[in-house]
């Protein structure tokens, strides 16, 4: 069985990015975060009065939820920016096989790493709740973290600097955790003060929640507190990622295609 | 093998020499005990909703136990009693809130608040766990059958008491026959402790309790309570001065 060279190049550069990680001690992280949370976990079940295990699930879901998203951000904006850095990029992007390849390379190399960094907290979670809700429930942290890995690497691409990709990341993160929310506030003002600025304020609420994947909706702890999990859920979660993974790969291949190196 | 260049020992000494002062510093400024502060009013609930980033469950349970720290401060029965007991509930009711499923609220209300010696406080929580029962009576009804119990026994409100066994009665069919049996069993004379046992044995018993901590916290009062049975009989004290409990 043949591949195309542009394949094979996505194949390597993949492969070579998840190595990148490895060596860059990611084990120890992960091993630090799984016996972190599992630290952390004890702690809490120490401290309730009662409903034990459903404070624990929620709030260790909630803090890995946080930390596996930084953990993914820092690892793509410190790895884009050093291989642009070091010019890496450059002689990447010279061989026959395209932009496009590699950057999907890359791409599929930070899902993997994303895959890795959602394992010590599905394990975790799996531990706290029932098996197949902990399963949905890492599912949409997997998902959760290849937008923020392939929203960081967009970041990266396009400013070049590791401190303003990092930021934009956060903002769009915590933006994408709360938008439904804000959506919800400014209708809220809208209808009790109907003038034309909560009209306003509200219209451009809405105009960010359409344009940002709902991440609230991802890993949520309800699935593993009370089993509310579905595969309807489970669907919306992959459909939601499909289609904004799609968007943020296209801008991705249109900053790079545009760019004269 | 990766090769190492020796450190300069200007460098060594100056390290060590830190280390010490570190350390000293510490040792001669030791961490002094943190005053207590007052229980500040709960954030509103559009601030708590946004900064939950949509885990809504969780910060139910990370109010619970800052709330828990509040009341850790000095001693418990001490800082139960200097509690704004508002503002407590306004802390409960944002939790109940965010997680309507979760049951430690309710049973912070009426197992852990309502035990300050403090009638005009237990007459708040009670109003509380009345409230939320109402919301969802299928659900809440063991909280209701522990306010009828303190209600009674604490309180020393019988209409109180009858009033909350009602509505158990009437308004929760799922609950089992000891539970909407309460109003009839509040209505009978019975020892205060023999009572409280009798319904923390029937709730043991029915498995509806699976929280490890809640069960160990159960089994050591009905041991507490067998115990204290088997000293000789003494009056019921006024609410103000009962310890707490129930």
């Amino acid at each position: 069985m043949t591949f195309s060279p542009a394949v094979r190049v996505g194949a390597t550069v993949a492969c070579d990015t998840l190595r990148e990680a490895l060596r860059g001690r990611l084990s120890w992280l992960l091993v630090a975060l799984g016996a972190g949370g599992f630290a952390l976990s004890a702690f809490l079940g120490a401290l309730a009065l009662t409903d034990t295990r459903e404070t624990q699930a929620a709030l260790l879901a909630a803090l890995l939820r946080l930390a596996c998203a930084g953990i993914v951000a820092v690892f793509v904006v410190a790895s884009i920016v050093r291989e642009a850095h070091d010019k890496q990029t450059e002689m990447l992007l010279a061989l026959p096989a395209g932009r496009a390849a590699w950057l999907l390379g890359r791409l599929a190399g930070f899902a993997l790493l994303a895959v890795l960094v959602a394992l010590p907290a599905g394990l975790l979670a799996g531990a706290l709740a029932a098996p197949a809700q902990a399963m949905l429930w890492s599912a949409g942290l997997v998902c959760e973290l290849w937008i923020v890995a392939v929203f960081a690497a967009f970041c990266a691409l396009g400013l070049g600097h590791a401190a303003p990709a990092l930021c934009a990341t956060g903002g769009f993160y915590l933006l994408a955790r709360s938008a439904a929310v804000l959506q919800w506030l400014a209708h809220d003002a809208a209808q009790r003060a109907p003038d034309a600025s909560q009209r306003f304020i509200a219209a451009g609420a809405d105009a960010v929640a359409f344009l940002l994947p709902r991440l609230d909706s991802f890993a949520r702890a309800e699935w593993l507190l009370y089993g509310t999990g579905t595969a309807a859920d489970l669907a919306g979660v992959l459909a939601q990622s499909a289609i904004f993974l799609t968007l943020l790969t296209a801008a991705c291949l249109v900053d790079l295609h545009r760019r004269r190196f | 093998m990766t090769s190492t260049r020796p450190v300069p020992r200007a460098v060594a000494l100056t390290l060590a020499a830190a280390l010490v002062a570190q350390v000293s510093w510490h040792a001669l400024h030791p961490l002094t005990s943190a005053a207590a502060v007052a229980l500040p009013a709960a954030p509103p609930m559009a601030v708590l909703r946004l900064a939950s980033l949509g885990e809504n469950e969780a910060l139910a349970k990370l109010l619970l136990l800052s709330l828990a720290a509040h009341d850790g401060q000095a001693g418990a029965a001490l800082s139960l009693r200097a509690l704004d007991y508002d503002r407590v509930v306004g802390w409960l009711e944002r939790a109940v809130t965010l997680d309507p499923r979760a049951r430690a609220p309710l049973a912070a209300a009426s197992e852990v608040y309502a035990a300050v010696p403090d009638a005009a406080r237990v007459r708040v929580m009670l109003a509380f766990v009345e409230r939320q029962f109402a919301a969802d009576p299928a659900r809440r009804w063991p909280w209701l059958a522990q306010a009828a119990l303190v209600a009674r026994h604490r309180l020393h409100d019988l209409p109180l008491a009858r009033r909350y066994a009602r509505e158990l009665r009437l308004r929760a069919p799922g609950a089992p026959p000891w539970a909407r049996q309460m109003e009839a069993f509040v209505l009978e004379e019975m020892d205060e402790r023999e009572a409280a046992r009798a319904v923390i044995g029937a709730l043991l018993d029915s498995g509806q309790i699976t929280d490890p901590n809640e069960l160990r916290f159960l089994a050591r009062r009905l041991e507490g309570m067998q115990e204290e049975m088997r000293q000789p009989p003494r009056r019921t004290e006024p609410a103000a001065q009962s310890p707490p409990g129930l």
